[in-house]
């Protein structure tokens, strides 16, 4: 599996580590423990196109959003996080 | 020597008769030609008999003259280069070959174990499952290592592989898989619009079926033909032809795996260089123009010695100028298995009959037997006699029910052709049937590759040059080329016409699969019994599953199972197909990274120093770590560690910590990051200070200890430890870059750039004075405990100090530049002789962290909580921080969880062993009484005694109970008492003395 980074460019999965599930987000300090509950472990196991996180360790050490369909491994965008690179978001 | 090879043919063939070579089969010496596989070679010496079958040691010959080879296996080479179940057919003749046959004892032409052909009515398929169920135990011990050594191949060499074997990238347009008509003409195309392509041939010459089949091609012959194609894309500049490389696999996103035998067709490889090369070959398109295999026919006798697939007979005969049979009778179902018959007479071979199964036989193939004088039978083989010195005599059920026999020492068999489908279904495609050609072809294929040629079920000359012309011209196109192509190749069609037939009833054994040794009727038996499903088929009786992967078998396997369920083959289907298409070295996987080189190995700044002083290494992770140095005169290591600890608790001494992961925080909303990534605050530590903290994984549980220092009110240094380095790097910035990417941070990391030493000991200051800047204040008020600062060192380096203590006593750390750290090592040597500075290693550190009751990698265990570690009140109830809400669940802070706490056996001489469960007095032990257990032991010099940390539930309101240290695996059981962790100093005066 080949991955486009958007700061390196085409790189071979080995570069790459997987974390997975990139659609839940870390609720406020607030949010109560049942919404951290289901932050932690709740996954769906989707067969398709899913968003998932990586991180370009063996390269520029981005954190990416990758859509990649789970039954075939296409890739069908990557994103970086909105965080990486130098850039502050609202900076 | 020439004169030994009695089945040679004087003229033709590709082989150089002025190059003769000598090689060993079986002990006995042979000649061959350069050119020469070891099967064409054994053809060329007359000998048909070359191994002996899996199961039931059945006389074998050879089948084929290719990679789909399933009979003709040997053990190549000898010692540790001996290399099991190699196929005859593609192993190259070399001056000195060695082979030898495979499964038989105590020879070939006498083998014991055939008598398990007399027993072959009970070696039917599942018989073992069902012979040796009960008792079960028997199994392991008695069923499985008798039949493993009857039944079985060759034998591995039992010692390490001599050889080298590199992995290797490769980036192209186009990769065409077959250097066939099909797969030139592809070449061609994509080269000539510019294209940068890879062709990789598994043979050592290119030219697939056109080396043995020849033909026209614009107008001039075969050969000419393809050696102007090969010299008009040698001359290419980005066209990269590879020999002996087969490609196997088909990965995600265009990565195709290739072996390339770089020196298999030498003895030994010459010197640094590799004998196997794996290649990932990264291809915006793929040409798979790797042909099609000609399927057998069943029936019974099919494996006797002297019956080989047509085609297999007609390259022997033509290209390796080879004639594997005298007088030789054919039997096919189609027009092309006639070329051997023309073949043989034009070789000047007797044909003794042409058995055709179809109705008609053309007009131009009836005057090629009357102008040959052999008859042509209507029908079928359906018996073979022959046995183990080859076939003698061949019966025939003509058409209409009457019997005929014929007298041949060969059968040439046809029973059509197998397009090659591996490399277009490697991505769970099934290929689909077409009825014409009777057979399967690609049903499309994986993103970016398109099958061409007889790959495709093209199988006439001009359609294979056309097919592989316009798919190499589209490959080019789609890859961003557009040359010209110039012409396409022309060439005849010929006729094709097949009657499909798979098997053939008679008395005696028909094999499907002659390397697993599955029968026709073992077929009908797995359908019997339920095991319908082609899946359910190969797995019940092995079908397939042979290191040939059922290349000639499959097909005609589910042909005979649809033809018992009374099912279409397309509704019987296809098992998956599965890389790699040929067998790949374990070895070449591996590349370079074994023995030593099977990870990177990380060195200390002060490594060669340190091997220098003798120092004992232990691994940790990549890292290479001092473990103690020993001297002259010690017994063992616990003498040196306890002189290694007495030394720094009394004087000074030093110890290599540059393992520990470094990380620069940068940016102004530092402190606020590192709020929120540790349990405790760091936003208000102060410029110039040191902080213990503690971080957490979301889920609550302890992820990873360090001190961070802040050096500047935008720069904070922080360590994680040794073995989660990279991982809280990768860690932190996940939560920089996805969770908080409001924050105006940075991080680097800065693990390699930096040589770290612990310098501990009452006389830590003395020796420090020798090599700080007189200038800088060490004091206790002008350099506190936890101060942390950069300060000049003799002879102008700036370093960094750290006022911190692991051990317990007196205590810096001290940063340097990594190229400074052996010279750092060596002038802490030189400038301590006074103190009696004394290096040490790893043991001692862990010595006196336990005896100080820190916590570290077994207590940091990925099951404790923070209060676990005795460290709850770190967690802030001020700030938000990664794991803080799930930390407060009701099992994480359950008042009977296991937690830290010291240990110490009752009876002081004995030994504490980590691992040890801690029962209750008067308990039996066992799970419903286990408390917990012992993490880490070290014998404390201080104590005199060993001493120990524990995991035990309510270990800390336990202080001073006696308990069980109950360990079954060493079989031993004795009391121990629970006591405070921290066993020295509890107060903690001599490190901030």
């Amino acid at each position: 599996m080949r991955i486009v980074c958007p700061f390196c460019g085409e790189r071979e999965l080995g570069e790459f580590t997987y974390l997975g599930d990139a659609k839940p987000q870390r609720p406020a300090a607030d949010a109560g423990e049942d919404a951290i509950y289901d932050y932690v472990y709740l996954r769906d196991n989707i067969a398709g196109p899913m968003s998932e996180h990586w991180y370009h360790g063996g390269g520029c050490r981005a954190w990416l959003k990758v859509t990649r369909n789970t039954l075939t491994h296409e890739i069908s965008s990557v994103e970086p996080a909105a965080g990486a690179g130098a850039a502050k978001v609202g900076a | 020597m020439a004169g030994d090879q009695a089945n040679r043919l004087n003229n033709g063939g590709l082989i150089d008769r002025s190059a003769a070579l000598n090689f060993r089969f079986d002990g006995k010496t042979f000649s061959g030609f350069k050119g020469d596989t070891l099967a064409s070679a054994l053809v060329a010496n007359g000998v048909k008999l070359v191994g002996r079958s899996f199961k039931y040691h059945r006389p074998r010959g050879i089948l084929t003259a290719g990679s789909e080879e399933p009979n003709a296996l040997v053990e190549l080479r000898s010692g540790a280069r001996r290399e099991a179940n190699t196929k005859a057919t593609t192993a190259e003749l070399y001056e000195g070959l060695e082979a030898a046959s495979q499964n038989r004892w105590p020879s070939l032409n006498f083998d014991v174990m055939s008598v398990n052909q007399l027993l072959a009515p009970i070696f039917v398929a599942g018989f073992y499952y069902k012979t040796f169920m009960w008792p079960a135990k028997f199994w392991e011990a008695i069923y499985e290592p008798a039949i493993r050594r009857a039944a079985g191949l060759g034998r591995a060499a039992q010692v390490s592989d001599p050889d080298h074997y590199d992995k290797a990238w490769a980036h192209c347009d186009v990769v065409i898989a077959g250097s066939g008509p099909a797969g030139l003409a592809a070449a061609l195309a994509a080269a000539r619009c510019g294209a940068r392509v890879i062709l990789c041939e598994e043979d050592f010459v290119l030219g697939g079926r056109l080396l043995a089949d020849a033909g026209t091609i614009d107008g001039l012959h075969a050969a000419e033909w393809v050696a102007r194609a090969v010299a008009e894309l040698e001359a290419m500049p980005d066209v990269r032809i590879m020999t002996r490389t087969t490609l196997f696999g088909v990965y995600d996103g265009g990565t195709y795996g290739a072996i390339e035998r770089v020196n298999d067709h030498l003895p030994v490889p010459p010197e640094h260089q590799v004998r196997q090369r794996l290649w990932r070959i990264v291809a915006k398109r793929c040409v798979v123009a790797a042909g099609a295999i000609e399927r057998p026919i069943v029936f019974a006798g099919n494996d006797t010695p002297g019956v080989m697939m047509a085609s297999a007979m007609r390259s022997y005969i033509s290209r390796y100028a080879a004639t594997p049979s005298r007088r030789i009778a054919l039997f096919t179902n189609n027009e092309d298995g006639w070329r051997t018959a023309e073949t043989a007479i034009a070789a000047g071979l007797q044909v003794a009959a042409v058995i055709d199964a179809r109705p008609d036989v053309s007009p131009a193939h009836r005057s090629l037997a009357s102008k040959g004088g052999f008859p042509v039978l209507h029908g079928s083989v359906s018996g073979v006699d022959g046995g183990k010195v080859g076939v003698r005599k061949i019966s025939v059920l003509l058409t209409g029910g009457a019997r005929a026999e014929v007298e041949a020492d060969g059968l040439a068999v046809s029973g059509g052709w197998n397009p090659a489908v591996g490399l277009t279904s490697y991505h769970r495609g099934r290929p689909k049937w077409r009825d014409d050609i009777a057979a399967f072809v690609p049903d499309g294929a994986p993103p970016g590759i398109v099958a061409a040629g007889a790959a495709n079920g093209a199988f006439s000359l001009g359609a294979c040059l056309r097919e592989g012309f316009e798919a190499g011209a589209a490959a080019a196109r789609d890859a961003g080329r557009s040359g010209n192509t110039g012409s396409t190749p022309l060439a005849n069609d010929e006729a094709f016409s097949l009657t499909p037939l798979w098997h053939v009833k008679g008395k005696g054994k028909a094999f499907v699969d002659q390397q697993h040794d599955v029968t026709a009727s073992d077929i009908e038996l797995a359908q019997r019994e339920g095991f319908e499903s082609v899946e359910h088929l190969k797995r019940y009786t092995t079908l397939g599953m042979a290191t040939d992967q059922g290349k000639t078998s499959n097909v005609a396997g589910l042909a005979i199972m649809a033809a018992v369920t009374g099912k279409s083959i397309p509704e019987t289907g296809t098992t998956i197909y599965r890389p790699p298409y040929v067998p790949v070295a374990i070895g070449a996987f591996a590349g370079h990274h074994r023995d030593e080189n099977f990870h990177a190995t990380r060195l200390t700044p002060s490594h060669h120093w340190a091997a220098e002083q003798g120092a004992v290494f232990v691994d940790t992770g990549l890292w290479k770590r001092a473990q103690w140095y020993p001297r002259a005169g010690e017994k063992d290591w616990l003498e040196s560690v306890t002189r290694e600890v007495k030394a720094v608790r009394s004087g000074v001494g030093f110890c290599d910590v540059s393992t520990l992961g470094k990380i620069d925080v940068h940016g102004p909303d530092a402190g606020a990051f590192l709020d929120r990534v540790y349990i405790n605050t760091f936003s208000n530590l102060a410029v110039g200070k040191a902080r213990y903290g503690l971080m957490l994984r979301e889920d609550g549980i302890v992820y990873d200890d360090g001190t961070t220092s802040r050096l500047a009110e935008d720069h904070y240094f922080l360590t994680t430890t040794t073995a989660k380095a990279g991982l809280v790097m990768q860690h932190l910035e996940f939560c920089r870059q996805v969770l908080f990417p409001e924050l105006d941070v940075q991080l680097t990391s800065v693990s390699d750039q930096w040589a770290q030493f612990s310098i501990a000991g009452p006389k830590t200051r003395d020796l420090l004075k020798e090599i700080v800047d007189p200038a800088e204040d060490l004091s206790n008020e002008g350099f506190p405990f936890m101060g942390a600062r950069e300060v000049n060192l003799r002879g102008g380096l700036t370093a960094r100090l750290f006022r911190i203590s692991f051990s317990g006593e007196m205590a810096f750390e001290i940063s340097v530049p990594a190229r400074y750290g052996e010279a750092t090592a060596r002038n802490l040597m030189i400038a301590g002789k006074a103190f009696g500075v004394t290096p040490y290693g790893t043991e001692a550190l862990g010595v006196m962290r336990i005896e100080k009751g820190h916590v570290a990698g077994p207590e940091l265990s990925g099951t404790t909580t923070a209060a676990d570690l005795g460290l709850g009140k770190m967690m802030s109830t001020k700030k938000d921080f990664i794991g803080r809400v799930m930390a407060g669940r009701e099992a994480l802070v359950a008042p009977n969880r296991q937690v830290v706490v010291g240990i110490k056996p009752v009876d002081k001489t004995r030994r504490l062993r980590s691992g040890a469960h801690i029962i209750p007095k008067g308990e039996t032990p066992g799970p419903d009484n286990d408390q917990g257990y012992v993490t880490s032991v070290c014998f404390s010099p201080v104590l005199d005694q060993w001493i120990g940390l524990g995991l035990v539930e309510r270990g800390r309101e336990r202080i001073g109970e006696i308990v069980r240290a109950h360990d079954p695996l060493r079989g031993e059981d004795y009391d121990v008492e629970l006591c405070n962790s921290v066993f020295y100093d509890p107060d903690g005066g001599r490190q901030r003395g």
